[in-house]
């Protein structure tokens, strides 16, 4: 766990963060330069293929897979913005290759150097403070794969105590599901909307003005039910909040 | 069970909209799921379950043995022990006991098992009287309905409702007091238990190296209904059982401290054979029927062996956010929650049961909370595995070749960056018609309406990350 490079660090922008959220990218990004490590973005990425492994198509997971290692082939560290799409990588893919000797190899490499965002700052870079300063009251979701899958629950407030002029609010339920369950969100739209529905209930009974996490696809669906209800409260990636300085984004 | 005719989707729908049935479970989710969490807290008790799972592993590479060694210690003792391929062998061989001893009331403990092989109605048939005499489940009985908890049938009722149902079948005068409302059904039953001629029980453990059957309830209706009557049959599914005292006291306490957090449960009755000359306790006839219904087959795959190292303790119902807010009766199913989503579509068929496989979030709770620690998702993902590739073993088909065909596009575009790339622009397009003045989307189509239906979409970046990062100046790159 603590093997990693720290000093320079592959980015793996999720798919999403790609299309959707270029700016938590960049947040990304930014928080590492200020910490002196290099990130690059190794280019032809496209999507870790958890989504056709979560609908049990291995076949097309593992074409997406193949890839990913082509793509990362020569990083010494992969640094991710979702605790998700690193659980895919360090979990799934030796599943899928486990009948694969030479390609399960290659899984375990890949398994071994992909850190989430949060999980690389406190447990590689060992980060101990940050000159970030947000002055907001923010609350945060635990998402399933990152703390039940990756057990990353402490690092991310633990960086957030970091923050200058930031106040936590611990919301009840933290870490029970938000709904989304990738396509389940769309394929069982009325149990992913009741389970997003308490998540946003307990976010607005802290009477924070952002919610926090570290996987925008959570974040997306909590985000989606927030603005059909029209309420004010935002969704912020970790990065973003990191990345602040002067004490508003 | 009492099967609906409708889907799953559809019965999780009504069931969301149903703001008591949500109160009834998060009690007992808050109550007993938070109580058991807290225990996995501690260094030991994680030991202790990672002892028990290695322990039920090793159960289930010798079953053959330990139940022969179970079978071969009860019929020493002048009981008699039925090994049941099907469901239908099973319910045959305790309808013959029951028409042997002409037997007119049968008096009931709790148990999946029996509900599973679909024991009721062919002992109804013959004019038996069948009558529940857990609380719970006698709650169920008495509403016409079906276990929607395996260890508390009838968690989605309140006691208003409870009241309610007793006024209405038993005729007393409506009150909401537990005493008053336990008073009346055991009034009921206690004069049931002492006419029947025959218990029917489930098994919770069995020890093989003492040749004895167990059985946990905090109301004492077990000990009545296992030894009032002449005859006693249990029922058990072939896989509860371990080879030695101390594994089965690790487990049993388990149990007990998963299901309801409690170190051991107010009765603890164990059973091995019918009354001897030396021994008085017990039914004249003892029948242990172990059940194997789909058992074996699921040992037979590495995939799903796990799954029988469940001990029934429902913990994981108390700790899922689905079942949470959909109730046990929306799987459709004998075993609802995470463990009914894994072995209901294995014991009753993977195409009948394919909404249950793909219907969870895979958020883990019920794997963290699990006191085998069964890696429920995991299982979860190998069913979905089934339906897409279909199986010879499992006698499934492919659950959908559009489906199988839109994912062989998506591995094929997720290894094409540059087509990737197009397609992302043709999205953005795309999408563009059906935004809102703010950009926002509130209603899609086809196969995406899902996302809309209580959620809104927020527009896709103008640039992608990877279109700004070639913005960068090189030396930032």
């Amino acid at each position: 766990m603590n093997e990693g490079d720290n000093t320079s660090a592959a980015l793996f922008i999720q798919c999403l963060v790609d299309s959707h959220y270029p700016v938590v990218g960049e947040a990304m990004v930014r928080v590492l330069e200020r910490l002196g490590i290099r990130s690059y973005y190794p280019d032809g990425q496209t999507c870790c293929g958890q989504p056709a492994y979560n609908n049990g198509y291995v076949d097309a997971a593992k074409k997406s897979a193949l890839h990913f290692f082509q793509v990362f082939d020569g990083a010494d560290t992969i640094v991710c913005p979702s605790g998700s799409c690193t659980y895919m990588v360090r979990h799934h893919y030796p599943e899928l290759f486990k009948d694969e000797p030479e390609l399960l190899v290659k899984a375990h490499r890949m398994a071994a150097k992909t850190y989430e965002f949060s999980e690389y700052l406190r447990d590689v870079v060992k980060v101990e403070r940050l000159d970030s300063h947000l002055d907001a009251g923010v609350t945060v979701h635990d998402s399933c794969h990152l703390t039940r899958g990756l057990g990353v629950h402490r690092q991310p407030r633990e960086l957030l105590a970091m923050v200058k002029g930031l106040e936590l609010v611990e919301m009840d339920e933290s870490d029970t599901c938000c709904g989304f369950g990738g396509t389940f969100s769309v394929k069982y739209p009325d149990i992913s909307g009741a389970l997003v529905d308490d998540k946003v209930d307990h976010i607005l009974a802290t009477g924070a003005e952002y919610v926090v996490g570290c996987d925008m696809s959570c974040l997306m669906n909590i985000e989606g039910r927030l603005h059909r209800r029209n309420e004010r409260v935002k969704v912020l990636h970790l990065a973003q909040v990191l990345a602040a300085e002067g004490g508003a984004l | 069970m009492i099967a609906s005719d409708k889907s799953y989707r559809e019965l999780a729908a009504a069931a969301i909209q149903d703001e008591q049935l949500r109160d009834n479970i998060n009690f007992i989710q808050q109550r007993i799921g938070k109580g058991t969490f807290a225990f996995w807290e501690d260094e030991g008790n994680r030991q202790w379950r990672t002892r028990v799972k290695e322990q039920r592993e090793r159960s289930l590479e010798h079953l053959d043995i330990l139940l022969a060694t179970l079978a071969e210690k009860i019929r020493n003792r002048g009981g008699n022990v039925y090994f049941a391929k099907t469901a239908d062998d099973a319910v045959a061989y305790i309808g013959k006991v029951a028409r042997e001893h002409d037997v007119k009331r049968v008096v009931k403990g709790k148990s999946m098992t029996s509900h599973e092989i679909g024991m009721h109605p062919v002992l109804e048939d013959m004019d038996t009287e069948v009558l529940e005499t857990d609380l719970g489940e006698y709650i169920v009985q008495l509403a016409g309905s079906a276990p929607s908890h395996i260890i508390a049938p009838c968690t989605h009722m309140n006691k208003e409702q409870i009241a309610d149902l007793f006024h209405e079948k038993l005729g007393m005068e409506k009150s909401v007091e537990p005493e008053v409302l336990v008073r009346e059904a055991r009034n009921v039953l206690r004069k049931k238990l002492l006419s029947a001629d025959m218990g029917i029980t489930g098994c919770n453990l069995a020890c093989a190296e003492t040749g004895q059957i167990c059985l946990v309830s905090n109301e004492g209706n077990i000990r009545m209904a296992t030894t009032l009557p002449k005859v006693h049959v249990a029922v058990m599914g072939m896989e509860r059982v371990v080879p030695t005292l101390q594994d089965f006291s690790d487990t049993l306490q388990l149990l007990t401290m998963a299901a309801a957090v409690q170190d051991i449960s107010t009765y603890v009755s164990f059973m091995g054979g019918p009354e001897k000359t030396d021994n008085g306790d017990g039914p004249e006839e003892f029948h242990l029927v172990v059940v194997d219904n789909g058992r074996s087959k699921i040992l037979g795959d590495g995939e799903f062996r796990e799954i029988l190292s469940c001990i029934r303790c429902g913990a994981c119902l108390n700790a899922c956010p689905v079942y949470g807010r959909i109730g046990g009766h929306a799987y459709n199913a004998n075993y609802p929650g995470p463990i009914g989503a894994v072995i209901s579509p294995l014991l009753e068929g993977i195409n009948r049961h394919a909404d249950l496989c793909t219907g969870e979030t895979l958020c883990g709770a019920c794997k963290d909370i699990c006191p085998v620690s069964n890696d429920i998702p995991r299982m979860l993902l190998a069913l979905r595995r089934t339906l897409a590739q279909g199986s010879e073993y499992w006698n499934t088909s492919r659950h959908s070749r559009t489906e199988g065909y839109g994912w062989g596009v998506f591995g094929y575009v997720t290894a094409h960056p540059g087509l990737y790339r197009t397609l992302l622009k043709i999205g953005r397009l795309a999408m563009k018609p059906f935004a809102g003045t703010d950009g926002w989307t509130k209603k899609l189509f086809g196969p995406a309406a899902g996302w809309t239906k209580h959620r809104d979409l927020r527009p896709m970046a103008r640039r992608s990350f990877s279109e700004r990062w070639k913005q960068r100046p090189e030396r930032d790159r």
